[in-house]
């Protein structure tokens, strides 16, 4: 790999100007397609391996409900990932809007993402011990609060982003025009920050079905989600039903983005970074 | 009338946003107040001490902890610098890409910030294991790499885009030659897209556990702080010391954040 990068200023010498810069991504392009483009090819080719033969058996038993791997897990996933995101839309849309409204908001907002550097499974881990020293017993109800709380910053921050960056005079104007508080508010700019929420959405949704280990820490490995299953498969060398769970999710997060993209609600996300 | 209401209003808006900021932090201070406790029950029966954090140093599993955490350092350092390196470059040459070609290195870009983290792990280890790269070291320094080098080019390419392109030219003109007029004048209108990709890169490889824990190989005994962490608290229920561990991390990485946005948060206070 280093020798891709040292290899580019040599390869500069050898053209003109504009051709030499280009040349600088190549490196770069052949890294990707190593990296990125083979690994998702191997999981596309692994999906239709069964046996060491051609076979959409993978596929079978991924749709076959009865036996708890595939489907059912996705589906349970799935309800788990909507409760978490409706619950983070719940909170996190009040919390933008005042933080908006606010001079602080964005130092305050600074403070709602600070803790989402500390590792995720050190604050799950942390909520554990809690848990388990009022003696809440683990469960569906304390993996919702686990991923609520992981999550909630990733839902505030599109949110605040797009409805700070929503023209006041548009408020004004429909305050001018006779609409009253609660009429601004869900007449403009609810349907103004709209790309956020998509966003936001987005955000909370495809990470928290994906969701691996924290399900496992706070239910105390009874409730794993599809995150969870696809490392199972592979762990148990089912390379195949993993590949075709890891294609589903593949599917799941380009259908996310083409929504997002067709939007315009891409650039809501904003830097995760403080 | 109304501006009671008003009053009531803002106060309910400030005790929410409060409210949600403590249970934000809540299990983070929790942890670091009974850190000083001795024990894991959140209770101060014994009063206070620093038991926890003497048995840091005096349990068995302070040489794992410490070779964690060299694990850790040395694969962040490592792949945020090739990273970097990497990314930057190759952030240059995107930008003099034709658009078409530019749009599809940008979208394949894309692909390992928007994927989930989990199929990214897989795909690795597929990949890993069917060309049969050495375990440990190699697989997790190139994985982080994979993943680290996308948000180093998405930090660079916009500071391209910004920039004036007439400045290149006018140095090119005044007789620089391209050499000269790239690190004169094109690297150090990057910087602080390089910087932030940098610390981005640092941070993604510190914080890393789903593609850590599947590729570093079962049989290499290579663990990072959170793969170690991982394997040894989930199996017990979670023991006092690492209540003084995880303050610890959780003291270093705040102050760390806070030092690093100070520009940032003395200028929002400026306005």
């Amino acid at each position: 790999m280093t020798d891709n990068v040292q290899q580019a200023p040599k390869v500069r010498k050898k053209f003109k100007f504009r051709l030499t810069r280009r040349a600088f991504s190549y490196p770069y392009i052949l890294f990707l397609m190593i990296f990125v483009v083979v690994p998702l090819v191997l999981i596309l080719v692994n999906a239709f391996i069964y046996d060491g033969a051609f076979s959409f058996q993978n596929f079978a038993d991924f749709f076959n409900v009865g036996t708890s791997k595939g489907l059912s897990v996705l589906w349970k996933s799935i309800v788990i990932g909507l409760m978490t995101t409706v619950i983070c839309l719940i909170i996190g849309y009040p919390l933008a809007l005042i933080l908006s409204k606010m001079k602080a908001g964005k130092l305050l907002i600074l403070f709602f993402m600070l803790p989402m550097w500390i590792n995720f499974l050190i604050r799950t881990l942390a909520t554990k011990a809690i848990f388990d020293a009022m003696g809440v017993t683990l469960g569906m109800g304390t993996v919702i609060f686990g991923m609520v709380y992981n999550y909630l910053p990733f839902m505030i921050m599109p949110l605040y982003n797009s409805i700070s960056n929503i023209d006041k005079s548009y408020s004004e104007a429909a305050l001018d025009l006779g609409a009253d508080k609660m009429t601004v508010l869900v007449k403009t700019i609810l349907p103004l920050s709209f790309p956020g929420i998509l966003s936001g959405i987005t955000m909370v949704f495809i990470p928290a079905i994906s969701t691996f280990a924290i399900t496992e820490i706070l239910s105390d490995r009874q409730i794993y989600l599809f995150g969870d299953s696809i490392q199972n498969m592979f762990s148990q060398n089912m390379y195949g039903v993993g590949s075709v769970m890891s294609l589903v999710m593949l599917v799941l997060v380009l259908i996310s983005n083409l929504i997002l993209n067709r939007f315009g609600a891409k650039d809501e996300s904003g830097s995760v970074v403080l | 009338m109304m501006k009671r209401f008003d009053i009531l209003k803002k106060t309910f808006s400030y005790t929410y946003v409060v409210l949600i900021m403590a249970l934000l932090y809540a299990p983070i201070l929790l942890i670091i107040v009974f850190s000083f406790s001795g024990n894991a029950r959140f209770s101060f029966s014994q009063g206070f001490t620093l038991a926890s954090y003497k048995e840091i140093f005096s349990s068995d599993s302070f040489d794992g902890l410490m070779s964690a955490l060299k694990n850790t350092v040395v694969i962040a350092v490592i792949s945020s610098v090739c990273s970097t390196i990497l990314g930057s470059i190759s952030a240059i040459g995107i930008h003099s890409l034709r658009k078409k070609m530019r749009t599809i290195v940008s979208a394949v870009n894309q692909i390992p910030i928007i994927n989930s983290e989990i199929v990214v792990a897989v795909s690795l280890m597929i990949f890993f294991s069917t060309f049969a790269f050495p375990q440990g070291y190699v697989r997790l320094i190139l994985s982080h790499i994979s993943f680290c080098t996308p948000y180093v080019v998405l930090s660079v390419l916009p500071l391209l885009q910004r920039m004036d392109k007439n400045i290149y030219e006018a140095a090119l003109d005044l007789g620089s030659t391209p050499t000269k007029a790239l690190f004169k004048v094109l690297l150090p209108n990057l910087v602080p897209g390089i910087v932030s990709g940098f610390i981005m890169a640092f941070t993604l490889s510190l914080d890393d556990f789903i593609i850590t824990q599947i590729n570093k190989g079962a049989g290499t005994g290579i663990e990072t702080l959170s793969t170690y962490i991982y394997e040894d608290a989930r199996v017990k229920s979670i023991s006092p010391y690492w209540f003084a561990v995880f303050s610890i991390i959780f003291v270093v990485v705040i102050t760390l954040l806070l030092l690093a946005n100070i520009r940032k948060l003395k200028k929002s206070e400026d306005k």
